[in-house]
């Protein structure tokens, strides 16, 4: 009965989102006050519906429901009840129906906290949210319906993947799936600003704590994901630029580039045209982001079983929700009005030119991650773009917006003078050169790339620390200034870690017999033997190594070759001695004769530090979002601009 | 105001690329070795260890090698039409039993049946990386000069054999 019921709500909810898409939507542009009223209550029995049909399905997992064709595909009567609930999303089907779910909850979201905003604008939002949830839907019940029963019901599950079977699949998927789709909100209010035409001030104004808020998540989301294969998988990577983590990637650089030009747009009014684009093209990289997971037309680690079906039905709703919005762009956008005038030397400029390379790198990944699919489309051939593209493509299109970083703050809006800066900067400048030349050099070796990481890093590092001194001598700062500081200090966090990684890691395959020892980074392994112990649906193979620094024992660490039960390849669990400064790692390889085993150990200097920056980037988010003064000053300036907008 | 039309065309022409490209399998990578010759190796036969097997023993007919293992699950997805296709008598099948041990290799054959002329065994999977064996199960069509012809990686469809492989073995028989 429960997946019916679940199977049921869903349909339900399709219902009440087609009525949430159109007539709250056709009232805005009508003034019918009867159908834009009709927006709230129905984004909100939307949400109860998503909520009871995803409820649904957990149960079906959380009682081992094996009629269910999707439990049975992805759970296992032996597996930990916690991976049993996350499994609801290990795999095709229940990953969108968590898409749908938080779709649902953003609308919801919106709908609770727009109390002051103009009813008319509120209506266009949640019904532009409600047509999205409607494609999505369709898609869900007539291509990957998670309840479908297979009858007779199987004896046991086929199991999660083993790779899956970790803690990261408990907060990685949801975090980035908030971020995602959070962007339908930015998304939602840019085709509402452009259906009414008001592209203003206040409306980026509204826009920003939800831009913001998805960002945070989606930050959080790609930092967990890369952290997670950093660990589980055993290769000792934190980023492999693979398609899939490319299309996470992608809104995560436009949606960058729109946080700012947001700032911009409710500042000084201008950037509302190219904000707008950034907004759709955000929200359309999620969707792109989707559309490439799903469909299976690239190769992937994260590929799920693919059916050409669906590949078909998703391309549609990309043509029909990102086509339709970039023509209503083409149609609006002319008739927008010019912001405030400003000169070359400015916050506008600097700005407008990190945007502009944000947009460039994230045009130059998703060429990268697309060129295989080009070629074969063309008949070239076949072949695969791999990390040497992205890097070198990457690192000299980004090393430019990280030295803005630090000049932009001190630039002034309108027009800025350059002595200004210079006599802000001066310390910064020399201290960076100085850091350029010494870090590497301390660290073991000077090449290009660490002198350019260490310069940037220090970089802005500096600069964000004297601007916080000189700020704190006026008084408090509000929130949004320390909102700008902490996400700058963290790209800057991030730099030296991915600098220091990718310079002076070092790593060691070799062949060890219990009693055996290696040095890597001056740390000395020992290896004292492998034995079996036994998981709750796996067999393990453990291995024990003394860690030694200077002949004394630092720590002992046990990495594990796992067998899952369900499946024939086997897992590799890293054991990982985190510390501020460096990591050090040891995964099992294969046994080799007698009790030989391949091993390999690697040093990683400051590679806690690329995910520190991640945090530090989200909580700068949090900031800004928590801005008090801002919020209320919004509150009043919309209650003004919603008195204006009334009789229209 | 042109300019505003250009994120909307490029958005199109990106649209056109990935419609055709969904029609397009990703990891259908053609193999270097096909048109080059077998590469030669000699490994006992998995039933009678006595014996060996060479590619070179096969000249002069055109032969299917089929690269299976006790361990792999869509080998069994593959095995009625393997059975069905040895029944039909068309060409030699060949197996080489890939990174298996002997005993469980023999144990599946027991169970489900052994549709294999003989299969040749490849315990540490070195011919496989002559072959550049990357997914289990592969097949290749070998003529009668000992040359690849084709090969197909994956468990083999009804379709892919009617369409593919029968045509293809019936073309180079007449040669």
């Amino acid at each position: 009965m429960i997946p019916e019921l679940g199977h049921f709500c869903l349909i339900l909810a399709l219902c009440v989102v087609a009525v949430q898409g159109t007539l709250p939507l056709i009232g805005a542009q009508r003034g019918r006050s009867e159908w834009i009223a009709l927006a709230r209550p129905a984004t909100q029995a939307a949400f109860l519906l998503m909520l009871t049909s995803f409820a649904c399905l957990t149960w079906s997992f959380y009682v081992s429901d094996f009629s269910v064709a999707y439990v049975a595909g992805h759970s296992n009567a032996q597996l930990p009840t916690l991976f049993r609930v996350a499994a609801v999303w290990g795999g095709h089907e229940g990953s969108l129906l968590l898409w749908v779910l938080m779709l649902a909850g953003w609308a919801f979201a919106v709908a609770q906290l727009s109390r002051t905003l103009d009813a008319a604008m509120v209506a266009r939002v949640l019904g532009v949210l409600g047509l999205v949830a409607v494609g999505l839907l369709l898609f869900v019940l007539l291509t990957s319906n998670p309840f479908e029963r297979l009858l007779p019901a199987a004896e046991d599950g086929r199991d999660l993947n083993p790779l899956l079977q970790d803690p990261g699949l408990v907060f990685h998927p949801p975090m980035l799936y908030m971020g995602y789709v959070g962007f339908s909100v930015a998304f939602a209010f840019a085709i509402a600003a452009l259906l009414s035409g008001k592209l203003d001030a206040a409306w980026a104004r509204w826009s920003r704590p939800w831009t913001m808020t998805a960002w945070v998540f989606l930050t959080l989301g790609i930092a967990l994901g890369s952290w997670w294969a950093y660990y589980e998988l055993g290769w000792g990577g934190w980023w492999f630029w693979d398609p899939v983590e490319n299309a996470s990637f992608l809104p995560w650089l436009v949606g960058t580039a729109l946080i700012h030009s947001l700032a911009v747009t409710e500042k000084r009014g201008s950037f509302k045209n190219w904000t707008v684009l950034l907004a759709i093209g955000a929200f359309s990289l999620s969707l792109l982001g989707t559309f490439l997971v799903r469909s299976g037309v690239l190769t992937s680690v994260h590929a799920f079983a693919t059916d050409p079906r669906r590949g078909i039905f998703i391309l549609i709703l990309l043509a029909l929700v990102i086509g339709s919005s970039l023509m209503l762009f083409a149609w609006r956008a002319p008739k927008v009005a010019l912001g405030g005038a400003f000169a070359l030397m400015s916050r506008e400029t600097l700005l407008l030119i990190g945007n502009v390379l944000l947009v460039v790198a994230a045009g130059s990944v998703l060429l990268g991650t697309l060129y295989p699919l080009i070629i074969d489309a063309l008949n070239l051939g076949k072949l695969s773009v791999g990390p040497p593209y992205f890097n070198a493509v990457f690192v000299p299109i980004m090393a430019p917006v990280v030295f803005l970083m630090a000049i932009g703050p001190v630039a002034r809006w309108k027009h800025a003078a350059g002595k200004d800066i210079g006599k802000r900067l001066w310390i910064a400048a020399i201290l960076a050169l100085v850091a350029a030349a010494a870090i590497p050099l301390l660290m073991g070796g000077w090449t290009l790339l660490t002198g350019l990481g260490a310069l940037l890093a220090v970089w802005v590092a500096t600069s964000v620390v004297s601007q916080t001194v000189l700020r704190l001598k006026a008084g408090m700062p509000p929130p949004s200034f320390w909102a700008m500081q902490l996400g700058h200090l963290g790209v800057a966090v991030f730099v030296v870690g991915i600098t220091l990684v990718g310079g002076y890691q070092d790593e060691r395959d070799v062949r060890m017999e219990p009693g055996d020892t290696t040095v890597v980074g001056g740390y000395t392994f020992r290896f004292n033997g492998v034995k079996n112990v036994p998981g709750p649906n796996y067999k393990a193979a453990q291995g024990e190594f003394d860690l030694l620094v200077d002949g004394t024992l630092l720590k002992k660490l046990y990495p594990q070759k796992r067998s899952y039960f369900s499946s024939t390849m086997p897992m590799t669990e890293a054991a990982i001695d985190a510390g501020f400064t460096r990591d050090v790692y040891v995964s099992l390889g294969e046994a080799l004769e007698g009790n030989a085993w391949s091993v390999r150990v690697y040093y990683k200097p400051f590679v806690n530090w690329i995910w520190g920056g991640c945090l530090l980037m989200a909580l700068g988010g949090l900031f800004a979002v928590a801005d008090r003064r801002y919020r209320l000053k919004f509150k009043s300036t919309t209650v003004a601009a919603s008195l204006e907008g009334v009789p229209s | 105001m042109k300019k505003f039309y250009v994120p909307l065309a490029l958005f199109v022409v990106l649209v056109g690329f990935l419609a055709v490209g969904l029609n397009r399998d990703p990891r259908a990578v053609p193999s270097p070795l096909v048109g080059k010759p077998a590469p030669a190796f000699k490994v006992a036969q998995l039933a009678e260890p006595g014996k060996t097997f060479a590619p070179a023993d096969m000249l002069g007919k055109v032969w299917v090698l089929n690269v299976w293992a006790s361990w792999c699950v869509s080998c069994r997805q593959e095995h009625p039409l393997l059975v069905e296709f040895a029944r039909a008598q068309v060409a030699p099948l060949i197996g080489l039993d890939y990174k298996d041990t002997r005993e469980d290799g023999l144990r599946l054959l027991r169970m489900s049946g052994n549709p294999y002329d003989f299969s040749a065994f490849d315990g540490d999977g070195r011919v496989g990386i002559d072959y550049g064996v990357y997914g289990v199960p592969e097949t290749y069509i070998i003529d009668k000069a000992g040359t690849i012809r084709h090969k197909h990686t994956g468990p083999i469809t009804s379709e892919v054999l009617e369409k593919t492989i029968l045509p293809l073995i019936d073309e180079l028989k007449k040669s």
